[in-house]
């Protein structure tokens, strides 16, 4: 288990090169630069500045350096706020938007399996038409629909929430966020959890288990849950990565200083280093999550483990 | 007093014309043994999960089931949960689909004691061990962790067994219980059968469309057909003069070693020569790959009109090996075909070449485009190969010739019976006029009366167009029926090959004869010859050194471990054992 990890870890760099070689030079080839402005500055003082962050060099050799500084774990220093490394800017905005994505995919899944069980239990009866119903519309909705909805219902007209995360304190400040955040991941699990229970249910080994005389309740939680989980750990890999790493409209809405606004704000401002570092950053733990996802797979599906 | 009394059982189904259970009545004594037989669809595992109170909820069911004074239609689930696993157990018949494979088997029996309170939970993991131990796993200890996947089936067979008898049911139900098994393991899972019904006194209930499995172990028959009841009553009597006439055509179809061989005769002239064929494959493991010889150095000849029985258990690498031949997986060794080499390759090989050799598969609808109708499936292969402009007309003809009418020509596949999809895969496949047609299990999945006209249909076609046929199959009453030769392969190598004949009467490779000993035959007089062998197939990937078989051999000597023996090639049979001419293994 332990040298497949290492095999897994190792394999990632090439994966790794790849995307940080495609990033920074589509980074790079978008028009403009990050010291473009309305004010044209003087072609001396472009220079000096250019010489300073060493744009005057050649494409190679800036990322040969870029290169450099990633193995010493620097992500090079802000273009656009000074003073800043990039690392610290991550290192400040991540924990925000980690605290958050971690609540509402906790929420997500917890919500999301249990409706899924529910709907596949009663599968085609109302109640799972209802589910079934109000999940596709979780999932239609954008989430910068639903996000501005809940902020007028439950923060101006109801006044029982606060409507940033800023002017609150406490735990009140979280919860609209969170829900904001889980909601369409809560449609997702809810829909993959009761077409997957509702396949397993429908196998022979099930059919052998209620011949045994097992009570259906023992059925599921021994014999089903754990085979219908498997579609939804595959989902849940790239999903908890995204959450994670920040969603851009609710970061907006609610006003939290998270990586996803410093994503947009990077690739904006075309500050390279900055939207190249959170590119990087979040392709790490998307790889480490797929790795940690096969993992669970081989400690759920005996058949994958290697012999 | 019966111990389950079937009354009037009915089962429907909205959106169907017609019952597949229609008005069906029957009892089971205590500790009797009850054959219940008919082909796919005549409703018998409709019954036994009627039975099981398993139906489906959208099935309208009718009549009564009792178990003793218990109703078991239209009970509540408590109520057949008490009844499950203590009164009634079920053994089906895929094991491998039947076992959760997610869970070790040891624990998925612990939970049956654990659900029921058969014991206290202290004791749970030594009953499971002690019920291994009783449906011979070996080394059970070792085996409650592992995974069903890492059992062979008659090992899944016999945990399934297991879980059934753990409760104590008086009734056990067994549903195909040996179809998806080798014979050698057929033979093996049917004596621990026997075996537990004698310790136990539980009645059996033993469901199958295979005569001979339930002429050797059943009391009394029940003959299904379409749904209905067309014949009750002892076996040995039904046997010897049936009444209804579907049990008339079911014995009439049985497939039988003790007939007689084909009559038709094979030509003098080689097509198809393979000298030395092996292949491999690389077992990919962590860090690395283990080679794993699925054939090896294999000789097989072909002559014109010939029919060329291959038959092994799987495992047995003649899959491998006419797979091969056919160029759809690498391999090593030379073949001549119709007096040229033969690329190894499919892409290398002319056009001519891959006209002359076809092939047909087990499965006839998925070897058939979904997408296309029939009269462009037979079409097609006129038009790969240039000849677009009689191309529908000769693959109307050719239909008509294997019994394929005019209406279903622009048919999907999944509008047409088993049997009529195989029979327009061998359209497909001698629409061309190939000198070699090659059939893997072509019959395997077709129920009797269909695989007799199947088999009869090859017959004709190779009378009337000489094709050379090799025929790749486990059942050796296939064999017996169609084959001119037979080669037998046991872990990737011949053991023996023998004109037909020779072979029945006089095998010289014992497990050529542990095989024909296997063969349970469609007749109750004769069962006398059982002799199970014992263990299973060994694995590939680590053979036993010597001959392959030693292991499991009654014959083997110092010399069979240490020493793999010669194929010997005789003008009457070739073998390959240390003591072909010392013993004698004839019948």
């Amino acid at each position: 288990m332990l040298r497949y990890a290492c095999l897994r870890v190792l394999g990632a760099i090439p994966t790794l090169l790849l995307v940080i070689a495609i990033a920074f030079l589509m980074v790079h080839a978008a028009p403009g630069g990050p010291f473009d402005s309305e004010r044209v500055l003087p072609p001396d003082i472009a220079a000096n500045i250019e010489r300073a962050y060493h744009l005057d060099e050649p494409l190679s050799q800036q990322f040969f350096r870029y290169l450099q500084g990633l193995v010493q774990g620097d992500l090079g220093p802000s273009f656009r706020y000074r003073d800043y490394r990039v690392s610290d800017i991550i290192g400040d905005a991540f924990p925000q938007s980690m605290r958050l994505g971690a609540l509402s995919m906790l929420l997500a899944f917890v919500v999301g399996v249990s409706l899924g069980i529910a709907a596949a239990l009663r599968k085609n009866t109302l109640f799972d038409r209802l589910i079934s119903g109000v999940a596709m519309i979780g999932i239609s909705v954008p989430i910068f629909v639903v996000a501005p909805l809940m902020v007028l219902v439950f923060a101006v007209l109801l006044d029982w929430l606060p409507a940033s995360f800023a002017s609150g304190n406490g735990a009140s400040r979280f919860i609209l966020p969170v829900i904001a955040l889980a909601l369409p991941q809560i449609a997702y699990i809810t829909r993959l959890t009761r077409a997957s229970l509702i396949e397993v249910l429908q196998s022979d080994y099930i059919r052998t288990a209620r011949a045994q005389g097992l009570k259906s309740a023992s059925i599921i939680r021994y014999h089903a849950i754990k085979p219908a989980m498997l579609p939804l750990l595959s989902y849940l890999g790239p999903a908890i990565a995204a959450v994670l790493t920040g969603s851009v409209v609710v970061e907006q809405v609610f006003g939290i200083p998270g990586v996803g606004q410093f994503f947009i704000s990077g690739a904006v401002n075309r500050d390279y280093t900055l939207a190249l570092g959170i590119t990087i950053f979040y392709a790490a733990i998307v790889i480490a999550l797929n790795l940690v996802v096969d993992l669970l797979y081989g400690y759920l599906d005996p058949r994958t483990r290697a012999r | 007093m019966s111990l389950l009394k079937v009354q009037n059982l009915q089962v429907r189904y909205p959106r169907s014309d017609g019952a597949v259970v229609e008005n069906l009545s029957f009892s089971i004594q205590k500790g009797e043994c009850l054959g219940l037989v008919g082909e796919s669809g005549s409703g018998k595992t409709q019954t036994a999960m009627a039975i099981m109170g398993l139906l489906p909820t959208n099935a309208k069911i009718g009549g009564s089931v009792l178990i003793e004074q218990t109703e078991i239609l239209g009970a509540s689930t408590a109520t057949l949960n008490q009844i499950r696993a203590r009164r009634i157990a079920m053994v089906f018949q895929d094991p491998l689909s039947a076992l959760n494979p997610y869970i070790c088997i040891g624990s998925q029996l612990q939970r049956i004691l654990l659900e029921h309170k058969f014991c206290p939970p202290n004791e749970a993991v030594q009953r499971v061990l002690a019920m291994l131990t009783k449906v011979g796993l070996p080394d059970p200890d070792r085996q409650f962790r592992v995974f069903p996947h890492q059992l062979s089936g008659g090992m899944r067979q016999r945990v399934m067994i297991g879980a059934a008898l753990l409760g104590a049911p008086d009734l056990l139900i067994a549903d195909e219980p040996t179809t998806a098994l080798d014979v050698t393991v057929q033979a093996q899972v049917l004596t621990l059968l026997a075996s537990i019904r004698e310790e136990t006194d539980a009645a059996l209930l033993l469901i199958t469309h295979d005569l001979s499995v339930v002429a050797g172990h059943c009391d009394r028959l029940l003959v299904m057909d379409r749904g209905r009841l067309v014949e009750e009553g002892k076996t040995a009597k039904i046997f010897a003069s049936p009444s209804s006439d579907k049990m008339k055509a079911l014995l009439a179809v049985a497939p039988r070693i003790d007939r007689n061989a084909p009559t038709t005769q094979a030509g003098d002239d080689v097509v198809l020569d393979a000298r030395d064929i092996s292949v491999g494959f690389k077992e990919r493991r962590l860090g690395g790959h283990k080679n794993l010889h699925a054939v090896r150095s294999t000789d097989i000849s072909l002559r014109r009109g010939e029919t060329l029985a291959i038959v092994g258990e799987s495992g047995s690498g003649k899959t491998s090996l006419v797979r091969a031949l056919v160029g759809l997986i690498p391999t090593t060794g030379v073949v001549s075909f119709l007096g040229d080499r033969l690329a190894a390759t499919v892409g290398a090989r002319t056009a001519l070449q891959h006209r002359n050799l076809q092939m047909i598969f087990q499965d006839p609808l998925a070897s058939l485009n979904p997408a296309m109708r029939i009269v462009n499936i037979v079409a097609e292969p006129l038009i790969v190969h240039g000849e677009n402009t009689q191309a529908q007309a000769t693959a109307t003809a050719m239909l008509a010739r294997v019994g394929i009418s005019s209406e279903y020509l622009y048919r999907f596949p999944h509008e047409l019976s088993g049997g009529q999809a195989q029979r327009v895969a061998i359209a497909r496949a001698l629409i061309l006029k190939p000198a070699v047609l090659i059939c893997d299990e072509a019959v395997a999945a077709l129920d009797g009366t269909v695989q007799e006209e199947i088999l009869n249909l090859l017959q004709a076609e190779q009378a009337q167009s000489g094709v050379a046929i090799v025929f790749i199959t486990h059942d050796l009453a296939v064999v017996r029926q169609l084959g001119h030769r037979v080669a037998v392969m046991y872990m990737g190598r011949l053991c023996e090959v023998a004109d037909n004949d020779a072979l029945f009467s006089r095998p010289r490779h014992p497990y050529t004869r542990a095989l024909l000993d296997a063969v349970p035959v469609p007749d109750p007089d004769i069962q006398s010859t059982h002799r199970s062998l014992i263990g299973e197939v060994g694995s590939i990937l680590s053979p036993p050194s010597g001959c392959p078989f030693h292991p499991r051999c009654e014959h083997a000597i110092v010399m069979c471990s240490d020493r793999l023996p010669d194929f010997r090639e005789e003008p009457f049979g070739s073998v390959a054992c240390h003591r072909a001419d010392e013993l004698d293994l004839g019948y």
